[in-house]
């Protein structure tokens, strides 16, 4: 078989028909960059996942004279109510789930608060009563969090129980709606290149049409006929997703590395190491994706 | 080499058939010429020999192929060992002779050193030798259908399929395509060939299908061209007279 010859009618055909070359290799830029970002937030969330998991604690917040008095109808917490709560931690029963507990009191609170809040005018109208006195809670396992929320709700001076796990799993679901819609446009965009190609491979062969009759009449096969507009389909969504996994570690190196890590110290972001896995994901999606549309439509296109 | 049976050919949507109960045989080595007007089924039938179209009832058998049971995968090996020439020449523009001779042996996957020694060798024999790199624009007509019998026989086909080769030359060039023709037949292929050429027809004295409205009326060996009011035949009786002589 003459390699050469269909590498020659693929170079004529990507020559013929450069302006749709281009508008595939754009579109399969686009829409694969949308999925490499959609997989880059997914290996995000598993990151902070990890990492915050491991730090998220339970809060037993107790009663101050500002809490709303359904939930505390005696005002602020009493010491007895935190003998009864280290006492119950310190039991056989909660004892084994739990790898270390310490009290904040008011004046601990309120520092922490001034150094969240620092600069924010809000940390001016705050007193120190008016912020719970807590007892944070560290999990063996932080899944085990509902046995602490049920041994404590419903006490009487404990304002709530809160597993922090909950505020971040909001923030999960942002970046889980984020990379959804990635995915939807990369899926709309994965469809547009899908019939760029078809219509691509059309043309090239209708332009072609002299050639092809000819190599119908005296009998190429149908893998003679068809390889150099697979390939022609192939060699543009492979530049196309080549530019994208470029985009995508230049997205994570000067974005994410360079702009988010600083702005945003600590938080662990993703890294050259998770891009890297995109990259052939993309690429092995778009030669798959092109050699399957191009193949289709020169398929139909084509009647032995 | 080539049975046709009781062949029915409609086209969606046509009035009549193409072809209405067509049966033939060609023998190895044959030179069949093919007349009738315009519409009457020449090219249908060729058409049906290529398997470039199925019958619609009937079968057709080409160098021991069933083409209705073909499988698709096959069909191109089984045109290598065809060749077709047309009466519009179908060359390559942009090609030269060489080149457009080199592509019908490249896109069925020949080796460089087959194509280097077969592409001069058929250019001499049709006597194109010295025209290898010129472009089919700048040969004439008979030069062009030279070059279309030269890409049509370099493969060593079986049978060659002529639809009309000298409709658009004039008749002393025409003269030289048949005598062509005629010694790609000596060497043992065999010629299908359509043709309106009377003179050309009556000349040769080979075989002569006459097909009127899709229907064989006339098929006698050494006869000239007669026009389809003279002769009409019942083809199945006609047909087994045929047979028997053969």
């Amino acid at each position: 078989m003459h390699l050469g010859f269909v590498f020659r009618e693929v170079g004529q055909g990507l020559r013929r028909n450069v302006s749709m070359v281009i508008s595939i290799v754009l579109v399969t830029l686009v829409s694969l960059t949308f999925v490499g970002t959609a997989l880059l937030l997914q290996f995000q969330i598993t990151q902070m996942k990890n990492y915050w998991y491991d730090r998220a604690q339970v809060a037993v917040y107790l009663c101050t004279d500002t809490s709303p008095s359904a939930a505390c109808p005696q005002g602020e917490a009493s010491a007895d109510v935190k003998t009864v709560v280290e006492q119950k931690l310190n039991s056989p029963l909660l004892k084994p789930y739990i790898s270390k507990y310490y009290f904040e009191d008011h004046k601990q609170a309120y520092a922490n608060f001034e150094e969240q809040f620092k600069g924010n005018s809000v940390a001016k109208y705050v007193t120190p009563a008016q912020l719970n006195e807590t007892f944070w809670i560290k999990l063996k396992n932080p899944n085990q969090s509902p046995v602490i929320t049920q041994s404590f709700s419903g006490i009487a001076g404990v304002e709530e129980v809160r597993d922090q796990r909950s505020y971040l799993d909001q923030i999960f679901s942002i970046l889980n709606v984020a990379s959804l819609a990635a995915i939807s446009v990369a899926a709309l965009m994965l469809l547009s290149a899908t019939l760029l190609i078809s219509t691509t491979i059309r043309l090239s062969a209708l332009s072609r049409r002299r050639e092809l009759s000819i190599m119908r009449l005296v009998g190429a096969s149908n893998f003679y006929i068809q390889l150099p507009f697979i390939l022609e389909g192939v060699v543009a969504a492979t530049i196309g997703s080549v530019l994208a996994s470029a985009a995508v570690l230049g997205i994570v190196q000067f974005f994410v590395q360079g702009y988010l890590a600083a702005a945003l110290p600590f938080t662990s972001f993703v890294g050259l190491n998770q891009a890297l896995i995109i990259v052939p994901i993309l690429v092995g999606a778009g030669v798959l994706l092109s050699a399957l549309a191009s193949g289709a439509a020169i398929r139909r296109y084509l009647k032995i | 080499m080539i049975r046709i049976d009781n062949v029915t050919k409609q086209y969606r949507g046509a009035a009549r058939p193409a072809l209405n109960n067509v049966t033939l045989e060609i023998e190895k080595g044959d030179f069949v010429f093919l007349v009738g007007a315009s519409g009457s089924g020449k090219s249908s039938l060729m058409r049906l020999i290529l398997r470039e179209d199925v019958p619609s009832s009937g079968v057709v058998f080409v160098l021991g192929e069933n083409l209705k049971r073909i499988p698709g995968r096959r069909i191109p090996y089984f045109r290598r060992k065809m060749g077709m020439v047309f009466q519009d020449f179908r060359l390559l523009p942009n090609k030269t002779v060489a080149q457009n001779v080199a592509f019908s042996l490249e896109v069925i996957g020949k080796s460089r050193a087959f194509i280097q020694t077969a592409v001069p060798d058929v250019l001499d024999m049709v006597g194109l030798g010295h025209k290898a790199n010129n472009l089919p624009s700048e040969l004439s007509g008979g030069e062009q259908q030279r070059v279309a019998l030269a890409r049509a026989i370099v493969n060593k086909p079986a049978i060659l399929l002529a639809d009309e080769p000298t409709g658009n030359l004039d008749p002393a060039t025409s003269e030289d395509i048949m005598k062509l023709i005629e010694r790609i037949n000596a060497q043992g292929t065999t010629v299908v060939m359509a043709t309106h050429d009377r003179g050309i027809v009556d000349r040769l004295k080979k075989r002569v299908v006459v097909l009127s409205d899709g229907q064989i009326i006339s098929d006698e060996r050494g006869a000239g061209y007669r026009s389809s009011e003279t002769t009409v035949v019942g083809s199945k009786s006609y047909f087994d007279e045929i047979e028997g002589d053969q």
